[in-house]
């Protein structure tokens, strides 16, 4: 089998024959390609992602959403493959959840970040997730912490993920400043991602915001229509 | 592992062992040597309404360029409230499915209810999570439970979408054209038949892989309505020709009887205990 082993197939390509009534998007695996983004601000964290779900060239889900709970005050907003991300973050849910329980008290963002970089360290290369993880707590308040594919964990004040977020680094480096308070954080969110879904083809739909503070969770939405519009071409 | 939990699938269930070797011969081959399996080539559509859920299916199961059935059910039975549609390889749909119906039975026996949709959902995920793809399985799950009416699409990588209105399977394009059209929420229960039924036809006439009759099953908090046929293929041939033939119409040319020498070796009488 010494030969079969060297030409293993890479998981997500491919199911079987390759059957002409069968479409090219009913054998691509479907992937989140996608923008999402997270910002810290004094008391918590703001976080945003737009809504497609590709598989291959046909929107599988134009209102999907990005935004898991994975705790009362910690979110992941996620972006790469659906299927790995969705069970990474069940996965990551149910380790929080018994651990909270156990230590009877909320957990920390960072202790969720720490389970999803375990699990996206572990198995790199089969799996491929880029996810933010981002919430409140008591000891550190709102921190977002960026666990990119191959299982890497930083903390940063902003960050920016998946397909799109390449085209706004420019725009979130020039007007990101620290101190911004929640409502500049929730503008400068829906304005990058509404730059994002303009340029990159696989992000688009509505855009989901949501806010984690001490206070609890805020979810919004912004429609197609009421996008922030910035091109005069 | 608690009682009212569900019962692990067996190791012995899929065995995946082939896979690599199969991918490996077919690109040393180049060229469609391996057998195909039967794919149902499908459109399949579900949409919400008022009271309940809709969905609807098509009936032709395609092996390659031919027609192998042409009244192929495909919206499968999971629990008295639950029904999915499958669209992918015929084994692989209609096994995961059946293997999902009996855990949810053993479910409902051990637990006195009806099982939750979002369950069902999470066992397929699960399932076809673990194996990566290799089943070719593309799932609508609708059904009606305690906390509403539910309508739910499982991807063969395991992944979940929570719509309102779905079409999945090679027709799904003409069929979702057709929901984006016409779907509102809340819709009355002959609308929606109606909705779905004008998807389902707009994929069998739009896609070669889907044909011949619609069928329809609408979930409500009250019970099933599974209707088969819910409308009937214009092109239905009519066959002329009678292919029942009578007793005699082989005529026998030679008879030869050979008798087999049979002898008694051993007699040995048990008796029952029938105490």
């Amino acid at each position: 089998m010494a030969a079969a082993a060297s030409m293993m197939p890479i998981f997500g390509h491919q199911i079987s024959s390759k059957n002409d009534l069968v479409p090219d998007w009913n054998r691509e695996e479907v992937s989140t390609g996608t923008t999402i983004m997270a910002v810290e601000y004094d008391g918590g964290v703001v976080i945003g992602a737009d809504s497609r779900t590709t598989t291959g060239a046909y929107i599988a889900n134009r209102v999907t959403d990005k935004l898991t709970r994975i705790h009362d005050r910690i979110y992941c907003c996620r972006s790469g493959s659906a299927a790995d991300t969705q069970a990474i973050a069940e996965v990551v849910s149910y380790q929080l959840g018994f651990h909270s329980v156990e230590l009877d008290e909320p957990p920390l963002v960072e202790t969720a970040a720490n389970l999803f970089r375990a699990s996206c360290y572990r198995y790199r290369e089969e799996l491929m997730a880029g996810i933010l993880v981002a919430g409140w707590d008591r000891r550190k308040g709102g921190q977002v912490y960026c666990v990119p594919i191959g299982g890497m964990l930083v903390r940063q004040p902003v960050a920016v993920g998946g397909s799109g977020s390449t085209y706004v680094y420019g725009f979130m480096d020039s007007n990101y400043k620290p101190g911004l308070n929640k409502d500049q954080c929730l503008e400068l969110t829906a304005s990058a991602l509404s730059l994002a879904m303009e340029r990159d083809g696989s992000s688009g739909g509505v855009i989901r915001l949501a806010s984690i503070s001490e206070d609890g969770v805020e979810r919004r939405v912004i429609l197609g229509d009421q996008l922030p519009r910035f091109s005069t071409h | 592992m608690a009682l009212s939990t569900v019962l692990e699938t067996p190791g012995a269930g899929f065995n995946f062992e082939n896979a690599t070797r199969n991918a490996a011969l077919e690109g040393l081959f180049g060229g469609g040597q391996t057998p195909k399996p039967l794919k149902t080539g499908t459109t399949i559509a579900g949409v919400v309404f008022k009271d309940g859920v809709v969905l609807g299916a098509d009936t032709r199961a395609t092996s390659s360029e031919v027609v192998a059935d042409k009244m192929c059910a495909k919206i499968h039975y999971i629990s008295p409230n639950i029904y999915c549609c499958g669209a992918g390889t015929a084994a692989d749909t209609e096994k995961t499915t059946d293997l999902l119906s009996s855990n949810l039975s053993i479910f409902s026996l051990n637990s006195g209810r009806n099982p939750r949709v979002v369950m069902a959902v999470n066992i397929l995920q699960d399932m076809l999570y673990r194996y990566h793809g290799q089943i070719g399985a593309n799932l609508i799950l609708g059904g009606v439970d305690c906390t509403g009416n539910h309508l739910y699409t499982v991807g063969p990588y395991g992944d979940i979408n929570k719509v309102p209105y779905l079409a999945m399977g090679s027709g799904d394009l003409a069929a979702l054209g057709i929901l984006e059209d016409g779907f509102k929420h809340n819709l009355e229960l002959e609308e929606a038949k109606e909705l779905v039924r004008a998807s389902i036809h707009a994929g069998i006439m739009s896609d070669l892989g889907s044909g011949n009759n619609t069928d329809i099953c609408v979930i409500t908090k009250q019970g099933v309505d599974y209707i088969r046929p819910y409308q009937e293929s214009e092109y239905k041939d009519k066959r002329n020709i009678k292919y029942r033939y009578r007793p005699g119409t082989t005529p026998v040319l030679t008879e030869k009887v050979v008798t087999l020498k049979l002898e008694v070796v051993q007699e040995a009488v048990q008796k029952m205990d029938t105490a």
